[in-house]
């Protein structure tokens, strides 16, 4: 489904990513994990198309996403959040849900609630229907971590990145967003990508997992296997 | 009862076109109308502003460009075919329309105060242009002489007796309230469309809006273009209601200054602002120039726009809805 080959980024004389390949299969629930300045967030801008001048290529679906804008890109079906919140903070909750779901979903696509009623179902779902004509510049950060994700989803993506969603969370409310998460991967077999630091959640969340250091990927396999990694481990902890 | 809502503004603009007209037949004054002209003409300056400025967060400092540059294709338009009044108002919209989508593609990659800055240097390349292009006149400007007798498909426009309007002050004024009423209805109908929100979404937030599906780039350049109609429509109509144009009047300073001051403090949220900054500026502006002098009038700008950073940010509109709110 999505395909990276030999993606590189440097900022000037800083190599964020380099020669950095990967493949993401149909329905699978992949972490990825990495101290600080990996380039794990640069990794998910070029995937999304916030950063265009990279060399290497995405594919997506088997076409080549290098040339498409990051609004073309939503629109084929590839959604983030941000891992430092972005509301469109004039609007109320729903209103931000209502851009995504104008703009990047097909009409055919929008489900049997339409407009509205999708907006409400999403609001529904990560509980924040009761805020939905709160004007969103008014939410608590938690909050708006869970509009980041409520936004992605209306994207209705084929493809969702979650950049460290559940940051500051309960541990309650980790589990929440991560039966969301896991209902949404089974129900309708969209790819997850999840970002995060809280180990216990992108464990039990990942079916496989990706450590990035330095912008190389140290580790590629199940959530057991990498904790086990001895390069994980000292990419987290040092020699 | 959406549709009923907006059959209803619709109406109510209808109504207020057909009252400027019936106001032309039964006033007598004539200042009244230039007077009213003036204020008019603030009020589309300021909703052209506020498509760019309050909408999708651009501070355009050069509208007088957009202005002055209609008012210039209108006067091109007459030397070169004779055009009439409209085609003239048609030709200076269509320009700076085009000026405006030009300049959008250029410039919109810049923002804040790189973007202000742009916006004025092509005020002062625009009127350097025109001040050396003797075609129309130069720096000396030129005289636009209305003409004897206008008809549309045989019906006698202006004149003294048997024709629709008395003189050409009335029909102005007419045209004018009717692009006025035309500018608020097309920025009621962005406020409430797909293509307003879209506009909020990247003023609100550019890089997240594009990862929501919102193709910025295309929303910016129709936004420009828009904005730069409006302006090029105002300054399309502005020689024949001086009958003198000149480089230094038709891309004022002042210009630029009053369509952006009249949204600040009218308020950006909705069309109401800046249609209410232009009011109470345009009148208080137009007194002052009749009892004490017109240089007092950008004083007057001066001292509302710091009261109103001040005290209201968000304008009259920001005002009046904190008043709503503690009255409930």
């Amino acid at each position: 489904m999505l395909e990276i080959k030999n993606l590189s980024k440097n900022f000037g004389g800083f190599v964020a990513l380099s020669d950095i390949n990967l493949k993401v299969e149909p329905g699978e629930r992949l972490g990825l994990i990495g101290p600080n300045g990996s380039g794990k967030t640069t990794l998910i801008n070029c995937i999304s198309g916030t950063i265009q001048n990279y060399t290497g290529e995405v594919q997506f679906n088997g076409e080549t996403l290098n040339d498409l804008k990051a609004y073309q890109r939503a629109r084929m079906g590839i959604a983030r959040s941000f891992q430092i919140p972005k509301p469109f903070k004039s609007m109320t909750i729903k209103q931000n849900l209502l851009v995504p779901l104008e703009y990047a979903v097909q009409d055919n696509n929008l489900g049997p609630h339409g407009l509205d009623g999708e907006a409400d179902r999403i609001l529904d779902l990560l509980g924040l229907a009761d805020k939905a004509n709160d004007i969103s510049s008014n939410l608590t950060q938690i909050e708006m971590r869970k509009l980041e994700l409520a936004r992605a989803m209306a994207v209705k993506p084929k493809l969702l990145i979650s950049d460290e969603a559940m940051a500051g969370l309960s541990s309650n409310e980790v589990d929440d967003i991560l039966k969301i998460l896991v209902e949404l991967n089974e129900t309708t077999k969209i790819t997850i990508i999840m970002i995060e630091h809280i180990m216990r959640a992108v464990m039990s969340f990942s079916e496989r997992v990706i450590c990035l250091d330095a912008g190389e990927i140290i580790a590629n396999a199940t959530p057991q296997e990498v904790i086990k990694e001895p390069a994980v481990e000292r990419a987290y902890l040092g020699e | 009862m959406k549709a009923r809502r907006d059959t209803r503004f619709y109406l109510i603009i209808a109504a207020v076109l057909i009252l400027s007209y019936l106001v032309t037949t039964a006033m007598t004054n004539q200042y009244y109308f230039f007077a009213g002209f003036a204020i008019l003409q603030f009020i589309v300056m300021a909703l052209a502003w506020n498509i760019l400025g309050g909408y999708v967060g651009y501070v355009n400092f050069g509208s007088a460009a957009f202005f002055g540059m209609g008012a210039y294709a209108a006067i091109v338009a007459l030397q070169l075919f004779n055009a009439s009044l409209f085609t003239q108002i048609v030709i200076g919209g269509l320009f700076s329309a085009l000026l405006g989508f030009l300049t959008g593609y250029l410039t919109l990659r810049l923002r804040g105060v790189y973007f202000a800055i742009a916006t004025l240097a092509l005020l002062v390349v625009s009127e350097t242009l025109i001040a050396n292009f003797d075609y129309v006149g130069g720096a000396a400007g030129t005289y636009i002489l209305p003409t004897r007798k206008p008809t549309i498909l045989g019906v006698l426009i202006v004149g003294k007796q048997d024709a629709v309007f008395g003189n050409y002050k009335e029909l102005l004024f007419f045209i004018m309230s009717f692009i006025t009423l035309a500018a608020i209805a097309t920025c009621s109908f962005i406020e409430k469309s797909k293509f307003g929100r879209g506009l909020a979404a990247l003023r609100d937030n550019e890089e997240a809006a594009e990862c929501m599906g919102v193709p910025t780039l295309k929303l910016k350049l129709i936004a420009t273009t828009l904005s730069g109609l409006f302006m090029g429509v105002t300054g399309g109509i502005f020689p024949y209601y001086l009958t003198f144009v000149d480089p230094t009047s038709a891309f004022n300073l002042d210009i630029s200054i009053n369509a952006l001051a009249m949204p600040i403090i009218g308020g950006t949220a909705t069309w109401l602002g800046p249609v209410l900054g232009a009011i109470v500026l345009g009148t208080m502006q137009q007194v002052a120039t009749v009892t004490i002098s017109s240089e007092l009038n950008v004083l007057i700008v001066g001292i509302f726009l710091v009261a109103i950073v001040l005290f209201a940010p968000n304008g009259f509109l920001g005002l009046i809805d904190k008043f709503l709110k503690r009255g409930n």
